[in-house]
């Protein structure tokens, strides 16, 4: 059984697993699943700077800042505990156009080459780094939530502006991947 | 607790938390706060599928965003059509919480900001490879590096409230 779990899991097994997160937030007490939320709180708890959208009761939503440790946690157990040490397996047209930038380390969850600390003051790990997290926090909280709040929570319960906000989010990563990126990498 | 007055202030404290979130607290329930260490169980195990069904993998979402792979299509997609059906027999067998609350569900109005927003958090998705949440898992995998994106993606959320008057909605 440990030997299976500790190979990588198939979509089918794991998509309905991440799906079943919604049942599981609304019968453990009536919460909607949500990870970006958790940014706001943070704000709310550390810098509120009498900013109006960051005045409210912040205490409440301590149960998403609790979830969010989970997943990090999460993290850890997956790595240390369950991991058969395999890379892994990319498509080789992706390998190939990435050893074009000279990215050919694919040990990690991120391109190493690309993203470490060394990394941290060149340009192209500068924007993926700083730039990339900053339109995730700036743009998941214009949008009103990233792809847990809207792409799983919001398309769930049926909701039009989570599908527009999820078409959104494609389109940009799309744009990123595929010509911004590229240009960012040659930099 | 200054809000403990029942009526107007907590409505508007209500009002104010969902704004811009769709992911907010519904329950009117107070709890201890050891209540929350389900949360971090049900997050934990959420993490685990993360890293497992490499949803955290920066070359995983570089695929998807190139076609090159249905694996996140399928993850994505599965995870919707499993919560679709979830919420609906909540809805229909009016299920209610474990601690007999009943389940409630908010509805989001459409606002330009969930055009603006998503193609800028598109365009960091496609950079960071990771949205919030693999954000959380890869730092617990050891990629110690990934603070720095998720400090920065607390930076873009405080800019964003600073001026969120000022930016079209």
């Amino acid at each position: 059984m440990l030997e299976i779990m500790k190979q990588p899991w198939p979509w089918y097994l794991a998509g309905p697993l991440i799906g079943l997160t919604v049942p599981a937030l609304l019968i453990l007490g009536n919460k909607s699943f949500g990870i970006s939320s958790s940014l706001r709180h943070v704000c709310a708890i550390c810098l509120p700077s009498k900013i109006p959208f960051f005045q409210y009761e912040w205490k409440r939503e301590v149960w998403n800042l609790f979830f969010t440790s989970g997943i990090f946690l999460g993290g850890m157990i997956a790595a240390y505990h369950l991991s058969d040490h395999a890379r892994v397996k990319i498509h080789q047209d992706l390998v190939n156009e990435l050893s074009v930038y000279g990215v050919t380390d694919f040990s990690s969850t991120v391109p190493k080459d690309l993203v470490s600390w060394g990394k941290l003051m060149t340009l192209p790990g500068m924007i993926m780094m700083i730039g990339g997290g900053f339109l995730v926090g700036f743009g998941a909280r214009y949008a009103g939530g990233c792809t847990s709040g809207h792409a799983i929570m919001g398309l769930s319960t049926l909701q039009w502006p989570s599908l527009v906000a999820t078409i959104c989010f494609m389109i940009g990563g799309f744009a990123m991947a595929n010509w911004i990126l590229p240009a960012i990498l040659t930099l | 607790m200054q809000n403990n007055k029942p009526g107007t202030t907590i409505e508007a404290d209500h009002e104010l938390r969902a704004m811009d979130a769709i992911c907010i607290n519904e329950s009117q329930n107070r709890h201890k706060w050891y209540y929350n260490f389900k949360y971090l169980v049900a997050g934990a195990i959420l993490g685990i599928i993360f890293v497992k069904a490499e949803v955290i993998s920066w070359f995983r979402i570089q695929e998807m965003f190139r076609l090159q792979s249905f694996h996140m299509y399928g993850i994505i997609g599965s995870a919707v059509l499993v919560g679709m059906l979830s919420v609906g027999l909540i809805k229909a067998f009016k299920i209610k919480t474990v601690h007999g609350e009943n389940i409630t569900f908010t509805k989001k109005k459409f606002n330009k900001g969930q055009v603006y927003g998503g193609l800028l958090f598109g365009l960091g998705w496609g950079l960071t490879g990771a949205c919030p949440g693999p954000l959380f898992a890869q730092i617990g995998t050891g990629a110690t590096v990934v603070i720095v994106p998720l400090l920065s993606a607390v930076a873009g959320t405080w800019v964003y409230g600073r001026f969120r008057t000022q930016l079209p909605h």
